[in-house]
């Protein structure tokens, strides 16, 4: 089986600075947790994005779709899937998720933060 | 100190408002980085203003910009990779994202409509609709309009930090998105969205005038939005771009008379036409012949001809109704919208009397909140005769109105229909 875990969490501003020992501590943590997912076999892949500050949303109803600033913000409707693409910029990204076959419904467009697997 | 000269300073404005957008666009094209050019333009208006007092006004004020801002952008490119370096050395993590973005900054110049002004890719992203709309105004009037924070917070009346802050977050949001500054393919749905844009800053300005909150240093919207439009007109022949510049135009064309000295607003019937701006008028009849010569109709064009309609009658009982009444139902096909069922009940009570208006306005539905539906609604039961439902209407219009010159003016009008026998 394949799992995906989704890591929700508040956006906050008042981490320790980069450079400092405590940045370096936190991302040593990162880093290690990925290393056990990769020497355990499990990795496939794995990412953080960007804050929702720099999100997008395509909203869909009935095959009409409208671009709106900001993430998706509506608790009825679930995650569904996913898709990690590569785009030359956003314009692109919002004509790929245009032509996605679902006619109803939300696609939220973050940018990958990083990734530890990208080439 | 040395002392400004009025060239000097005029120069100086002339520089931030014509010329630095331009410069701008050509920057942020160039190195693919719209914060990079925004600040080395900043930088660039700086050295003017340090150094033309004591040098006098370059001979060719706009190539100096372009040469010192462009300058100022290879400095400050230097100082990020220095400053990129220095990052790299001590948290390698934070980088991945800057490198993606850097990636994808190369892509930011993307030429699929071949030679353009860079100004319009700049209006196109700023008017990108991943940015809310109270940012995609304040972004236009900031980066393509060349107008400074304090005076956009000033004429929309939002705190100078809050509107800053909408600023910065734009500027972020347009770097991490990787927005391009492209030329958009198809142009129709994008193009909707830049009109949207020129159309509420005039309209802002238009109405706002009659709000009376009038500060010294406020900036005419309304010039604003008019020379924005005339921008486009240049860059495109798209008929809606100049259906919107005369709908303009043409509102333009009647500021000295929709006001009276008190700040209070005069009806379209009670004007004094002969203060009417003719060559406004002319100049917009040119561009609507125009647009309309395309034969691509728009809502734009449509509200241009009603314009036209009455900009053009030399007294109010000139005015063609039954032709607005015609153009009013087309719009209504349009927008679905029931402000303009609302237009065109007012066009038909002029052609076939109240009654028939009245019957089209009791059609409508989603407008029980809006003041003008009962403002209307109050007008053609007067006329029809029915004077005591008249009175409720227009207590009901009072009730429903915000802004203190239209309360004004319909209490006047209830005033009138009591006082009457």
């Amino acid at each position: 089986m394949e799992y995906m875990i989704l890591n929700f969490s508040a956006e906050t501003t008042d981490g320790p600075a980069p450079g400092s020992p405590e940045f370096g501590a936190l991302m040593g943590r990162w880093m290690g947790y990925n290393q056990m997912l990769i020497d355990g076999g499990h990795w496939i892949s794995g990412a953080s994005l960007t804050p929702t500050a720099a999100a997008t949303t395509l909203r869909k109803s009935d095959g009409t779709s409208t671009v709106v600033d900001g993430p998706h913000a509506e608790t009825k409707e679930q995650i569904g899937g996913y898709y990690l693409i590569e785009a030359k910029d956003l314009d692109e990204a919002l004509e790929l998720a245009r032509q996605m076959p679902t006619d109803n419904g939300s696609l939220e467009l973050r940018p990958v933060a990083f990734r530890p697997d990208a080439q | 100190m040395v002392e400004v000269s009025g060239n000097v300073s005029k120069a100086l404005a002339d520089a931030a408002r014509l010329q630095a957008p331009r410069v701008l666009a050509i920057l942020a094209t160039r190195f693919g980085s719209l914060d990079l050019a925004d600040d080395a333009v900043a930088d660039a208006l700086v050295d003017a203003a340090r150094s033309w007092p004591a040098t006098g006004v370059p001979h060719n004020p706009a190539g100096w910009l372009m040469t010192t801002a462009k300058r100022r952008a290879i400095d400050r490119s230097r100082n990020v990779t220095r400053d990129y370096n220095n990052t790299q050395a001590s948290a390698p993590q934070l980088l991945e994202q800057r490198e993606s973005a850097d990636k994808g900054g190369r892509h930011l110049i993307d030429d699929r409509a071949g030679i353009v002004d860079e100004r319009l890719r700049l209006l196109f992203l700023c008017c990108h609709p991943a940015l809310n709309i109270d940012t995609q105004v304040a972004l236009t009037l900031r980066l393509v309009g060349g107008l400074t924070t304090p005076e956009i917070s000033a004429a929309f009346l939002v705190p100078e930090a809050t509107l800053a802050q909408r600023i910065v977050r734009a500027k972020r949001k347009i770097r991490v998105a990787n927005i391009p500054l492209s030329i958009p393919d198809p142009l129709t749905d994008r193009l909707d969205a830049v009109l949207g844009v020129l159309y509420l800053i005039f309209n802002e300005g238009y109405f706002s005038r009659s709000v009376g909150h009038g500060s010294p240093v406020r900036v005419d919207l309304v010039a604003e939005a008019i020379r924005l439009t005339s921008i486009l007109c240049e860059l495109t022949d798209e008929p809606e771009v100049r259906g919107l510049l005369a709908l303009q135009l043409f509102h333009q064309s009647r500021d000295s008379s929709r006001l009276d000295p008190s700040g209070d607003l005069v009806r379209l019937e009670d004007q004094d036409r002969s203060k009417w701006d003719q060559s406004r008028i002319n100049e917009a009849n040119g561009h609507l012949f125009d647009a309309i010569g395309q034969m691509a109709p728009g809502r734009y064009q449509a509200e241009a001809i009603i314009a036209g309609y009455h900009a053009n009658a030399r007294t109010a009982s000139e005015t063609d109704w039954g032709s607005i009444a015609a153009i009013y139902s087309q719009l209504e096909a349009m927008s679905g919208s029931p402000v303009m069922s609302l237009n065109r009940a007012v066009a038909v009570a002029m052609v076939d009397g109240p009654a028939a208006g009245l019957k089209i306005l009791n059609g409508i539905q989603d407008l029980d909140h809006y003041h003008l539906l009962w403002a209307t609604k109050g007008e053609l039961l007067r006329r029809a005769g029915d004077r005591s439902d008249a009175i409720g209407a227009f207590e009901r219009a009072i009730e429903l109105a915000t802004v203190p010159t239209e309360i004004r003016h319909l209490q006047r009008q209830l005033a009138q229909l009591e006082s009457e026998i």
